[in-house]
């Protein structure tokens, strides 16, 4: 069984929805991260799962326990805020020893703990300092080990390393990860940043406008998004508005594509996703058959990248698309007409939206 | 000059005439009970009212500062009317609510048929705390509550998640951030109480007597001026110690420590327990500060046989008593005009002292700063003290001048006018004035142009001030005051001290037109001012 299940959340905020039925389970050492933009309603649903929101629809249900109605601190859990939240009013190990002494521990014990939490986070000479004074790396470590002294049955993080800038975060992810695994906590986790949820989470859950749109391992989610909508967020270009017809052929404004076996049982209006690497200029030698299943177009771009040339090019209807062409193939002029065949591999067939 | 001459002469006096350096004077004064216990109880009372402040006043910092309901800026406006109102109506209103005669009292006795007032608060120390606590309220809510405002509620959220239930959470995590707030607050309701004197002297009755009270007997019943001018810099020195007190804690509470806007610390009122807590903290200003003013406006109406506008109408009519060598209502006039001169005096005092404090560059404004401020510090019955024995003589003598009160006046009020007009002179940019001057303004167009229309209306601002200030201020007045112009304190303290339903009547008449007074002006100056709470 699922250690937490999070079980139709809707929660509405001044008559706006900001989460509509969301439903998941994350297993026990599990990493789940929530990405979405801003104002998707990430973040409410991690203090819907805190305790710290009251839903209004929906259970949290963990270790196969109904946590409706259960306060916040009753919880066991841990939460790291996105500006870290430190009491400014503690020193480095009066803020790492709080949740110990909220659990009336013996003072040693308290002490010894928060002193193995500040080693884990390599804040061991940093004890007697004021939070003030810290760097905002240290703040977040400061925060990782006040968060995890208490053992918590589960973490959450939300926005762990928004408020630190590009190098630190790419730093300090890498570290997040290595600390997270080495404990093997389960842990739910907020980003609106693409890098990190790939780099830190076994699963992601992409929510967009409320909704869950998709969970998946970061590899399939890259590859096959659902839906032109978990496309568009994810920043996956070539989006293209086909029909298809029985057999597997797509037709569309640049051409007719031809689709894997998977898809081939669905007709009608659909979107396709294609990888920017799926596309090869049409060798000379290609039977008349093999010439069908083509692209053609305008090129509107064509620049040397060092490895590979980026092509864009447009249909006669103002579509553009873009694709990587290896550094062999012969160079093109902006302006003239192209063709080009697509690997049926690098073709998904997205959800209706 | 009005100001340190005085204060010389009270140095002087308590040297010259209490034996070598006052050592008669200092030894009487600790060698007699009376008067180690008269600095006994106005510390004690001062400080029990300020812990009883505290415990009315916290819970509706929390409402203020965490909830969003409707007309809540009108509401807070509205706390803050008693803060502003003169001691002798504050004491009125106490009297016309919960006195013998009062309101309470009347329906008490009525309803259960009582043959004596139930209630006997009259000359006890309750009815003090209580003036206090009504006095203070705002002060705590005001400024406890715009720092409570701002912290970040994220704060509490982590110490919860990480165990800590909402007691621990208070305890361990939002009184000790909101302790800089808290003394400060605290500290100036202190100080405030220290030197209550109007309040004393007429709830207490014979038997309370801070050190103001005791200035003013031994001044003005007594004469015996060495032990007024000892108590005098007694009184200043603490006074002194206890505003330093105050400024450091102060500067500590302005610290920024991780504040949040206040759109975002607000909740709205939701459930049972919300209800609850926000309806008892409406109660409480409901009963403490809106009862009292209720008390006193229907008194004023109210005789034995029902309505009746007889007091009011009394206030026009010369009755050939010694009490009151001028029809009642002269003192309104005389009270205006004093308040007029006041603004007038303190506005052109204050604007170059401001704009003088603004010349940063010099060593000698920094020195002058504290300088400036010190009559803050010097409470009003020592200032008029000073007044009557230094200007009673050669080579000033003013004693029978009505220029005097305006003056005592004006010293009251000017630190008042500073602080409002000097915020705004700092706010504006260097490099406003050096446009003006590159375009070819002189100095005083500089002045005239960018700088007086910029700071108007900071400048109306202190201009109310000094004007409420003076028409409620007693202290100084009851000491300075001649009896043939007396103002509409010094009247309703008269009658007040009289027997008598009429004479009853009329002062909860007058002090409803001095309250309908100031209660306008500071309700004005809510209005006008920009936006600048917190600001004492």
């Amino acid at each position: 069984m699922p250690l937490l299940q999070v079980q139709d959340i809707s929660k509405t905020f001044d008559r706006t929805r900001v989460l509509d039925r969301v439903a998941f389970s994350l297993d026990k050492g599990g990493i789940l991260c929530l990405l979405g933009p801003s104002g998707c309603g990430k973040t409410t649903l991690l203090r819907i799962i805190a305790g710290l929101e009251t839903p209004d629809s929906g259970r949290i249900v963990f270790d196969g326990r109904d946590l409706t109605g259960v306060e916040p601190f009753k919880r066991s859990f841990g939460m790291m805020f996105q500006e870290f939240a430190l009491f400014p009013h503690k020193d480095v190990l009066g803020n790492v020893a709080f949740g110990l002494r909220m659990q009336g521990l013996p003072r040693e014990e308290i002490m010894d703990r928060a002193r193995e939490m500040l080693a884990l986070v390599g804040l061991s000479d940093h004890e007697k300092r004021n939070v003030a004074e810290l760097s905002g790396g240290e703040r977040q470590r400061v925060a990782l080990a006040r968060t995890l002294a208490p053992r918590p049955r589960l973490l959450l993080l939300d926005e762990p390393l928004g408020a630190l800038d590009r190098a630190l975060r790419e730093h300090l992810m890498v570290e997040l990860k290595a600390i997270l695994k080495t404990i093997s906590v389960t842990c739910v986790f907020v980003t609106h940043d693409q890098a990190e949820a790939y780099a830190m989470a076994d699963r992601i859950a992409v929510i967009v406008d409320g909704r869950i749109e998709q969970i998946d391992l970061p590899e399939r989610l890259y590859r096959n998004p659902y839906n032109p909508t978990v496309a568009r967020f994810l920043g996956l270009q070539n989006l293209l508005e086909v029909t298809v017809s029985p057999g597997g052929t797509a037709v569309s404004e640049f051409g007719l594509l031809r689709l894997k076996d998977l898809a081939q049982d669905r007709t009608g209006p659909a979107v396709l996703l294609i990888q920017p690497d799926a596309a090869r200029m049409i060798p000379a030698g290609m039977s008349e058959k093999e010439r069908l299943f083509r692209i053609t177009g305008i090129v509107r771009n064509f620049l040397y990248r060092g490895k590979y040339y980026t092509l864009e090019v447009e249909s006669s209807r103002g579509t553009r698309l873009l694709f990587d062409l290896p550094d062999d193939s012969p160079a093109l002029s902006v302006g003239q007409e192209v063709s080009m065949s697509v690997d049926p591999e690098g073709i998904s067939v997205l959800g209706d939206g | 000059m009005f100001f340190f001459y005085p204060l010389a002469s009270i140095l002087g006096v308590s040297l010259r005439e209490g034996g070598p350096w006052g050592s008669d004077v200092i030894g009487r004064l600790f060698s007699s009970w009376i008067y180690v216990r008269v600095l006994w109880f106005t510390t004690w009372q001062a400080a029990l009212s300020t812990v009883l402040t505290l415990a009315v006043a916290l819970p509706g910092a929390y409402v203020f500062a965490r909830y969003r309901f409707p007309g809540k800026t009108l509401i807070l406006s509205l706390t803050a009317v008693p803060f502003v109102l003169p001691s002798v109506v504050v004491a009125a209103a106490f009297q016309a609510l919960l006195g013998e005669r009062g309101l309470l009292n009347g329906w008490l006795m009525g309803a259960l048929n009582l043959p004596s007032p139930p209630i006997t608060l009259d000359h006890t120390i309750w009815f003090i705390l209580l003036a206090h606590v009504f006095y203070n309220y705002s002060v705590i809510v005001r400024i406890v509550g715009n720092y409570w405002s701002r912290l970040r509620p994220v704060t509490a959220e982590a110490a919860k998640m990480l165990g800590a239930s909402p007691w621990r959470v208070f305890f361990e995590i939002t009184v000790p951030l909101l302790m800089p707030a808290i003394l400060a607050a605290s500290m100036l309701v202190f100080i405030f109480c220290f030197s209550s004197f109007g309040v004393i002297l007429i709830l207490g009755g014979p038997r309370f007597s801070t050190i103001e009270v005791e200035i003013y007997r031994q001044a003005v019943h007594l004469f015996n001026l060495p032990m007024a001018a000892v108590l005098s810099l007694l009184q200043i020195l603490l006074t002194l110690a206890f505003m330093g007190v105050y400024t450091t804690l102060q500067r500590s509470s302005s610290l920024p420590v991780y504040t949040e806007s206040r759109s975002v610390t607000e909740k709205r009122i939701t459930g049972m327990k919300d209800w609850i807590f926000v309806g008892a903290n409406g109660l409480v200003i409901l009963i403490l500060l809106c009862a009292p003013i209720a008390a006193l406006m229907v008194r004023s109406f109210h005789a034995q046989d029902g309505f009746t506008l007889d007091f009011y109408r009394s206030l026009f009519m010369y009755r050939d008593q010694s009490l009151f060598p001028i029809a009642p209502i002269a003192a309104t006039l005389y009270s205006v005009g004093f308040a007029l001169s006041t603004l007038v005096l303190s506005v052109s005092i204050a604007l170059p002292a401001a704009v003088l404090l603004t010349w940063h560059r010099f060593r000698i404004v920094r020195f002058l700063d504290p300088v400036l401020m010190l009559p803050l510090a010097t409470s009003a019955v020592t200032l008029g003290f000073g007044f009557i024995i230094a200007l009673d003589e050669p080579p000033l003598n003013l004693r029978t001048s009505l220029a005097l009160i305006p003056l005592a006046h004006t010293l009251v009020a000017y630190p008042f006018v500073v602080r409002s007009v000097l915020p705004a002179l700092r706010s504006i940019p260097k490099e406003l004035k050096e446009a003006a001057s590159i375009l070819g303004a002189t100095p005083l167009q500089v002045f005239f142009g960018v700088i007086m229309p910029i700071v108007s209306r900071a400048v109306m601002v202190g201009a109310v001030f000094a004007f409420t200030i003076s028409i409620g201020e007693f202290g100084a007045t009851v000491l300075v005051a001649r009896p043939q112009t007396p103002t509409m304190t010094l009247a309703i303290y008269r009658f007040l001290g009289q027997p008598g339903e009429m004479n009853y009547g009329c002062a909860m008449a007058m002090s409803t037109l001095l309250m309908a007074v100031t209660a306008g002006g500071f309700l004005l100056l809510d209005r006008i001012r920009i936006a600048r709470e917190g600001e004492f």
